[in-house]
């Protein structure tokens, strides 16, 4: 189970009412290599992965529920109080028309989240290869959007969750050597 | 934090056709992360503040790098 | 909620925050390096700081924790204090 905590794992700020922002961050929100993808992801391989690193994919699934409450705070405070106008203006009228300023699992360019992009092929290898790629993507994602944004307050959180994919990259690499040693060959001496 | 030249990244110049439009970027930088050089993190290894890592993003000062658009002029 | 916060609250979220952050790290570490008994004897000093903090910040700012006792008899606090998104 998990039980929640009344704050966020960074503290989020944003200097401007920016919604074009907000659409970049989709990106993270709802996209491919965005972090409801990466939660999803980690915490469903877990129950088919070997024991020792259930650990490692249980602390950094849930980690990235955490990264969604940013995401999703950065994109609630550049759009909180814009008008419809100003959504117009920032590219987000598809999105309006549908949510309001409500937010949901699609990507900036408005399609929908999918668990197609997702996977878990039950190997081992396979599955902790595909997470050390999905960091990467997540880091070059972050890296896009930190180029096209203005805003001082913003990029600080998004380097922040930036560095975090360097870090589970880091993980999942050790994670392979893990599973990859072995250990019954040295027992038989 | 130090923003200083971080010794993560690569740059490469991309073949310039004589019919590209786009006025060419001289260089094209990508990010080789820190997490491709260390391998196993050994024991030990030196970290941050609490404050700090925080502020980073990670504990542990060999994982850090700050990333800012490379074409800001 | 129309109250607004002071900047107390923020400071000490903040603290908290910095402290669970290096539990969050050294809980990664030790997922891979079980058996490093430095890293461990440092998880357990933040994690017993980090209770001390949370208490405290508690007891000034509103419940932060899910299942912390709820000290006012009459009103349910958890829906008091404002939403992570909104502070």
């Amino acid at each position: 189970m998990w039980t929640y905590e009344k704050k966020l794992m960074y503290p989020v700020k944003v200097s401007t009412c920016n919604p074009t922002l907000a659409k970049y961050l989709m990106e993270q929100y709802g996209g491919a290599d965005g972090e409801l993808a990466a939660a999803l992801r980690y915490l469903n391989q877990r129950y088919t992965i070997p024991d020792k690193v259930i650990g490692l994919l249980t602390d950094i699934g849930t980690e990235e529920f955490a990264h969604l409450e940013m995401i999703a705070t950065m994109i609630y405070k550049l759009t909180k109080d814009a008008t419809p106008e100003q959504l117009r203006k920032a590219g987000l009228a598809e999105h309006y028309v549908s949510h309001d300023s409500a937010l949901f699992y699609n990507n900036a360019a408005g399609v929908p989240f999918t668990a197609a992009y997702i996977q878990a092929k039950g190997d081992p290898i396979a599955d902790l290869y595909e997470d050390i790629a999905a960091e990467e993507k997540a880091r070059a994602t972050y890296q896009w959007i930190i180029d096209q944004s203005d805003d001082p307050d913003l990029n600080d959180g998004l380097r922040f969750l930036r560095e975090r994919e360097i870090v589970h990259s880091q993980r999942f690499r050790e994670a392979v050597e893990i599973i990859s040693e072995d250990r019954d060959q040295k027992k038989v001496f | 934090m130090t923003h200083e030249k971080t010794p993560f990244r690569r740059s490469f110049t991309p073949f310039r056709g004589l019919y590209d439009p786009c006025p060419p970027l001289l260089k094209k930088t990508y990010v080789v992360p820190p997490n491709l050089f260390i391998g196993f993190q050994p024991p030990d290894f030196p970290q941050f503040s609490a404050i700090d890592a925080l502020k980073t993003g990670t504990l542990w000062t060999p994982f850090y790098d700050y990333y800012d658009n490379p074409y800001k002029k | 909620m129309t109250h607004s916060l002071s900047k107390e609250y923020y400071r000490d979220l903040e603290e908290i925050q910095a402290v669970d952050f290096v539990l969050f790290e050294l809980a990664l570490y030790l997922d891979t390096h079980p058996t490093d008994s430095q890293a461990i004897k440092q998880f357990n000093q933040y994690a017993l700081y980090s209770l001390k903090l949370k208490t405290a910040f508690e007891s000034l700012h509103g419940p932060l924790r899910f299942g912390t006792p709820n000290r006012n008899e009459k009103v349910w606090e958890w829906s008091q204090s404002p939403w992570p998104w909104q502070v």
